[in-house]
C-alpha cells in the first residue's frame, strides 16, 4: 500500500532490487504467498539489513556457494541468541551471494506466530512455522529451507552453555530422507553473544504464554558473526528405526559441531 | 409464495429436474438461484423469512426439524438439494444454531435419502479447521477439524460436517458434495468478514495480521454451480490461489484498523466479549490472530474451477460502498 510503496520505492537501491528480483518466488495478485510472503516487505527489510549484515555483525561467510543453486534443500544450523537473528542472517547470506542467489524460509519455532507483530513480521520476510506439513510443501516446492532443530531448547538457552548443541529433533532427517534432500550444515558463531541470557523467568514466561523470558540486556551486541557452510550431506531413503534416524542426526550435529569450532577458531574475538 | 406447502395426493412433476435450495434469503441462495432458473425448477426454502423470488419459485418459510418438512418432499419431487440454509456463527443464539445447522441438516438429509435424491451440496465454512498458531499452510481435506476445541461457538459448524461425512460413506447413493470455502465476501453478503470490510472502522487484534482468502460471492455460486453440475461426492475446499494480510485487506477497503489489545490472549476475548460486537464475535477471535489457508487445488482439478474476481476486484466494491 501507500507507505510500503513509499519505503520501498525510498529505501530500496536499484541494485537490490535487481538481485532479490532474480529469486524467482510465486506469490499472489498482491505480493503474498500462503505462508505470508511478501516481496516487498522483505525487499524494504533486506536494504535495511544491509548495514545491520555488512557494519553492526560484520557477517563473514565461509562455503556459502555449498547451498545448491536450485532444487529442495535443508540448510541446518545450530540455533542461539533469544531472537532469531541467526536465521535471518543466513537468509540475507544466500540471498546475497553472487551466483545463483536463492531465498531460504527460515523454519521458525511454534511460539513465534503467537508474539505480537514479530510472528507476522517473520512471516513476510519468508520465516514460516516449524511445521513438518510445512516444511514437505516447501521441499515439494523447490524451496531452500533453514532449520534449527534444537529449537526453543538451543535459542533460549543461557550464556554459560553457549555453543553446546542441544537436543536435535529427528524430524529434518525424516523429511530429508522422504523428498530426496541435501542438508547442508551451518556452524553459526557470534549469535550467542548478541543477546547473552543470564537467567530465564520461566512464571513470567508461562503467563505470556511464551517458552522463555531471558534476563539480559535490553540491547542486541555487535558481536562479529561467522557463518560457515558445509558441504552436503545425502541420506538414502530407507525404512529405519528410530536408532538409526538418530544416528543420522548425530552426523549432521557433529558436522556442525565441527563448523562451529572452526568459527571460533578463525574468530579474532567476540566483536573483532 | 407460501409459508407451508400444500400435500397433493401426486406429487408435482415439473418436465425439468426439481431442485431444492435452502437459505432462500441467503445473498449466496439468490445467486445460485439466478444461476440455476430456466435449466431446472427451483423450490426455495429458508427457515427465517419468507421471501419472493419469482412466480415460478415457489418460497416456503420452514424450520427443518419440524414435521411439515416432510410435506415438501412429498408435493415436490426433488431431483437434487442444494443446502445453504446454515446460520452462520454470527447469528442466532448457540443453541438455535445447533438446532438449525445440526438438527435440520440431520432431518434433510434424512429425507434426501427416504425420497431418493440423488445429488446433495452442503455448504461448510473453512472455519472447521480452527485458528491455531500451529495450523500449517494450505491446509487440505483431510486436515482434522479442530474448530471445536476453540470454542463451543463452533461446534455445530464441526457438527454439521460430521453429520454430512457420515451420510456422504453412509448413503453413497446420495452423491454429497461438501464444500468449505474460505471467506465469501462481496455484494449482499452480511458474514462477519463482509460486515468488517463495509465498515469505516474495524476492529483488528494489536500486532497480528493473519493471511486470509477471500471469494468472491458470484465466483462461490459459480463453484456451487459447477458442484451441482458435475456431481462428484466428496469434501472440498473452494478457496483462489490468492492471499493477503487481514490488515491490508482493510488498507484496500479503506477500512481503518481500530487496534485490539492482544496479549496476553484473554484480553481480546474479554474486550470482545464487553463490547459485544455482532461483526467481531470473541469466539471468532483467533481467526484474526492466526491464519487458517486452506488448499482449494482438489475442487480446481476435480470442477475445473477457476475464479474470475481477483481480489482487487472484491475490495473495489468495499472501497466504492463507502464513498
Amino acid at each position: 500500500m501507500g507507505l510500503k510503496s513509499f519505503l520501498k520505492d525510498t529505501l530500496v537501491s536499484k541494485e537490490l532490487d535487481e538481485q532479490l528480483d532474480r529469486i524467482e518466488k510465486p506469490v499472489g495478485s498482491l505480493g503474498y504467498d500462503p505462508w505470508g510472503f511478501n516481496k516487498d516487505t522483505s525487499k524494504i527489510v533486506f536494504s535495511l539489513f544491509d548495514s545491520v549484515y555488512k557494519k553492526y555483525f560484520r557477517v563473514k561467510t565461509n562455503g556459502v556457494e555449498n547451498v545448491p543453486a536450485k532444487g529442495p534443500v535443508l540448510i541446518v544450523g545450530n540455533h542461539s541468541g533469544q531472537l532469531p537473528i541467526d536465521g535471518t542472517l543466513i537468509a540475507y547470506a544466500v540471498a546475497n551471494r553472487e551466483k545463483s542467489p536463492r531465498y531460504p524460509r527460515a523454519m521458525i519455532e511454534r511460539f513465534f506466530p503467537t508474539v505480537p507483530f514479530l510472528g507476522n513480521f517473520l512471516n513476510q520476510l519468508g520465516a514460516v512455522l516449524g511445521d513438518p506439513t510445512n516444511c514437505a510443501r516447501m521441499l515439494e516446492n523447490n524451496e531452500a529451507v533453514i532449520v534449527f532443530p534444537e529449537g526453543v531448547r538451543g535459542s533460549g538457552k543461557l550464556y554459560k552453555d553457549r555453543y553446546q548443541l542441544q537436543r536435535f529433533g529427528s524430524g529434518f532427517v525424516h523429511l530429508a530422507m522422504k523428498h530426496n534432500t541435501p542438508i547442508i550444515p551451518v556452524g553459526v558463531v557470534g549469535c550467542e553473544e548478541t543477546i547473552p541470557a543470564i537467567a530465564n523467568v520461566k512464571p513470567l514466561a508461562k503467563l505470556l504464554g511464551v517458552p522463555y523470558v531471558p534476563i539480559a540486556l535490553p540491547v542486541v551486541l555487535p558481536a562479529k558473526v561467522i557463518l560457515s557452510f558445509g558441504k552436503p550431506i545425502y541420506f538414502e531413503n530407507e525404512e529405519l528405526t528410530e536408532e538409526q534416524i538418530t544416528r543420522r542426526v548425530e552426523k549432521v550435529k557433529n558436522s556442525i559441531n565441527g563448523l562451529i569450532a572452526k568459527g571460533l577458531e578463525e574468530r579474532q574475538g567476540v566483536f573483532e | 409464495m407460501t409459508a407451508t406447502p400444500t400435500p397433493s395426493p401426486k406429487k408435482q412433476r415439473s418436465p425439468k429436474k426439481t431442485v431444492l435450495i435452502t437459505g432462500a434469503a441467503g445473498a449466496l441462495s439468490q445467486q445460485v438461484i439466478n444461476r440455476l432458473r430456466g435449466k431446472y425448477q427451483i423450490v426455495a426454502v429458508d427457515f427465517r423469512e419468507l421471501t419472493f423470488h419469482s412466480d415460478d419459485i415457489p418460497s416456503y418459510k420452514i424450520d427443518f426439524t419440524k414435521r411439515v418438512f416432510e410435506d415438501l418432499f412429498k408435493t415436490y419431487s426433488f431431483d437434487s438439494v442444494i443446502h445453504l440454509g446454515r446460520i452462520s456463527s454470527s447469528e442466532e443464539t448457540r443453541l438455535r444454531r445447533y438446532n438449525a445447522n445440526v438438527i435440520g441438516t440431520q432431518k434433510l438429509l434424512d429425507l434426501s435419502h427416504k425420497y431418493g435424491i440423488s445429488n446433495v451440496i452442503v455448504l461448510s465454512t473453512y472455519h472447521v479447521y480452527g485458528a491455531s498458531p500451529y495450523n500449517p499452510a494450505l491446509i487440505d481435506e483431510t486436515a482434522p477439524l479442530k474448530a471445536a476445541e476453540l470454542t463451543m461457538d463452533l461446534v455445530d459448524s464441526v457438527e454439521l460436517e460430521n453429520l454430512a461425512n457420515i451420510y456422504l460413506w453412509r448413503y453413497p447413493d446420495l452423491n454429497i458434495t461438501i464444500l468449505r470455502p474460505c471467506n465469501i465476501v462481496g455484494p449482499g453478503v452480511k458474514n462477519t468478514m463482509s460486515r468488517l470490510l463495509s465498515h469505516n472502522y474495524s476492529p483488528a487484534l494489536m500486532g497480528f495480521s493473519p493471511i486470509m482468502q477471500f471469494i468472491h460471492i458470484d465466483d462461490m455460486a459459480d463453484a456451487i454451480e459447477l458442484a451441482h453440475k458435475k456431481s462428484k461426492r466428496g469434501v472440498y475446499n473452494v478457496a483462489p490461489s490468492d492471499w493477503i494480510s487481514y490488515q491490508e485487506a482493510l488498507d484496500y477497503c479503506d477500512c481503518t484498523a481500530v487496534p485490539i489489545p492482544s496479549i496476553p490472549p484473554s484480553v481480546p476475548r474479554l474486550i470482545t466479549r464487553l463490547i459485544s460486537l455482532k461483526m467481531f464475535p470473541s469466539y471468532l477471535v483467533n481467526y484474526f490472530k492466526y491464519p487458517v489457508v486452506i488448499n482449494g487445488k482438489a475442487f480446481e482439478e476435480k470442477f475445473g474451477f477457476k475464479p474470475k474476481r481477483p481480489l482487487k476486484e472484491i475490495f473495489r466494491y468495499y472501497r466504492e460502498i463507502k464513498n
